[in-house]
């Protein structure tokens, strides 16, 4: 059970999948990570809060080894006893897409315009696991088939304009997992959705993660979705972890001020001990 | 002394390539009084953005009306629009693109002071009143972040005297911890100037707390209106429970919400 686990320290008692310690990344002279120290437990959903410009996606960005062209990066991600930050360009392109997966927040731009879908998810099942292309493309529609895209088959001869946003979301998922990374982070997965769509995509994030025994780093500044997918919290600031702890503990008992203060900005903060909104019971 | 928009029976159709006809706006009516804060809230699709174009000119009406105080609104051509049309007036989603890159801020804010039909506030003015730094004027918008551009947006259709404000997801590009501060700037700036505000958007929580009537729409309709606190708290509509209830409650439980499909 996750729900035992309160503390900063909370991840000690799993195996961490990720260690992040003293990571520092400047570009240009400006310092945009300033120490910060993550631990993301095996198989959870670690959230990152905070505002824009406090390092979120960056440290997303630097698990996955794509930190913009310039940047200094010092410290140390320890990646089940490997240093991501001391590997070359080509081993990191290996773990890339296959260990280590992303979700960006819109999914009209992160996949290709041109190109069909299965040619897409084919691709780096091709490349990573040197399957046949009947194989990958066997891989592709049951991929799609449990990430809930109806026709699979059909839907691997379309093309990103035919679906919805929602659907688009399903798909780079489904490519995300293709290869079954170890840790996936998902950067603002469900910013760009309505609602009604968010609630299927965070019900599938929680059930990969469960099935699958991901280890998944939510980059969000909603707390709503932080609340309900995310087992673990960490809140950044300036580029640094002012706190981490269980979901509930750091909702409901921020220790740090900062945290305190974001979240009781929230809008939705004083409906946050009744039942779901739409229940109505407060009449 | 503001003047009422009311739109009635407003509708727009697009033709679309193999499909017929759209109802984007299908027999929308509504009155925007003065001095209140309306919400328009509903999934992307369903007609909100046309329904905003519509209201100030930007698309042409199928069937219906729409009409500021006793003027109709006409669809917007080349030549200069109406002088009491420019009382309403519109923020835009994306700052990055509806504010001119190569004019400083101070010259875009005295090109919109020129609108108003009385004493237009002065530069320096409408600065404070969106709370930025009065040395902005000399900047160009490149050297501002998003939150700080919509401020100058607000402060732009602000300089006109408007008497209706329309927000069309004003702060979908912007934080979220920004979003909240930048929509109650907009209700204050409006209703401090005896504006009306009509604030679309798809994020619910936000517009509950700055609305003090709110409109839902569904594909091209209107399924339910009234005051906020009432729609939050007794939906009627089975659209708008469904709606309200994806909305997941910050509470730390975990718990994702449960969508009825549709």
């Amino acid at each position: 059970m996750s729900d035992d686990l309160t503390t900063t320290d909370a991840a000690a008692g799993a195996a961490p999948a990720v260690r992040i310690r003293d990571l520092r990344l400047t570009i240009d002279g400006r310092q945009i990570l300033r120490g910060l120290d993550l631990t993301l437990p095996k198989g959870k959903v670690t959230g990152l809060a905070g505002e824009s410009g406090s390092g979120k996606t960056m440290t997303g960005m630097a698990l996955i080894g794509l930190q913009p062209e310039g940047a200094v990066v010092e410290g140390a991600i320890d990646f089940g006893g490997l240093n991501l930050l001391a590997l070359s360009r080509r081993e990191f392109n290996r773990l890339r897409g296959a260990r280590i997966a992303m979700v960006f927040q819109d999914p009209t731009s992160s996949l290709h315009p041109m190109l069909s879908i299965g040619r897409q998810l084919t691709d780096h099942l091709r490349h990573h696991l040197r399957m046949s292309r009947r194989e990958a493309l066997d891989r592709a529609a049951e991929l799609l088939a449990r990430v809930g895209v109806p026709d699979p088959r059909g839907a691997l001869r379309k093309y990103p304009h035919e679906f919805s946003g929602g659907q688009l979301q399903r798909i780079a998922i489904a490519g995300a997992i293709a290869c079954e990374p170890e840790l996936l982070i998902a950067d603002e997965p469900t910013t760009a959705l309505d609602v009604t769509v968010q609630a299927g995509i965070l019900r599938l994030l929680r059930e990969l993660c469960d099935e699958l025994g991901l280890t998944v780093v939510l980059i969000t500044h909603d707390f709503g979705v932080l609340s309900s997918l995310a087992d673990e919290i960490a809140v950044m600031r300036r580029g640094e972890i002012v706190e981490q702890g269980h979901r509930y503990e750091v909702i409901r008992n921020p220790r740090h001020p900062y945290t305190r203060e974001l979240i009781e900005s929230l809008p939705m903060h004083e409906l946050a001990p009744a039942e779901g909104p739409a229940e109505g019971g407060e009449g | 002394m503001g003047r009422e928009l009311v739109v009635d029976d407003a509708r727009v159709t697009y033709s679309v390539a193999g499909r017929g006809q759209l109802n984007a706006v299908d027999g929308v009516s509504f009155t925007l009084e003065p001095g209140t804060v309306l919400g328009l809230v509903g999934e992307s699709g369903c007609g909100k953005s046309t329904l905003a174009r519509a209201l100030c000119g930007l698309t042409p009406l199928s069937g219906g009306g729409i009409r500021f105080g006793d003027k109709p609104v006409a669809p917007m051509r080349l030549s200069r629009r109406e002088p009491e049309l420019l009382r309403v007036q519109m923020v835009f989603q994306n700052p990055y693109a509806s504010l001119n890159p190569r004019r400083r801020i101070g010259k875009q804010l005295e090109d919109a002071r020129r609108i108003h039909p009385g004493q237009a506030p002065t530069v320096g003015e409408l600065l404070d009143e969106v709370e930025l730094p009065r040395s902005t004027a000399a900047g160009f918008p490149y050297q501002f972040s998003g939150g700080q551009r919509q401020r100058i947006a607000i402060a732009r259709a602000m300089a006109t005297g408007p008497e209706v404000l329309i927000g069309d997801e004003p702060i979908a590009s912007l934080d979220a911890s920004l979003q909240s501060k930048v929509a109650q700037l907009m209700r204050r700036v409006a209703l401090d100037s005896g504006a009306a505000l009509l604030f679309i958007s798809h994020d619910l929580a936000i517009v509950r707390t700055i609305a003090d009537r709110v409109l839902v729409m569904s594909a091209g309709k209107i399924v339910e209106s009234g005051p906020t606190q009432r729609v939050w708290q007794q939906p009627e509509h089975p659209y708008t429970k469904r709606l309200l209830g994806a909305i997941p409650a910050v509470d730390g439980l975990g718990r994702i919400p449960l969508v009825e499909p549709r």
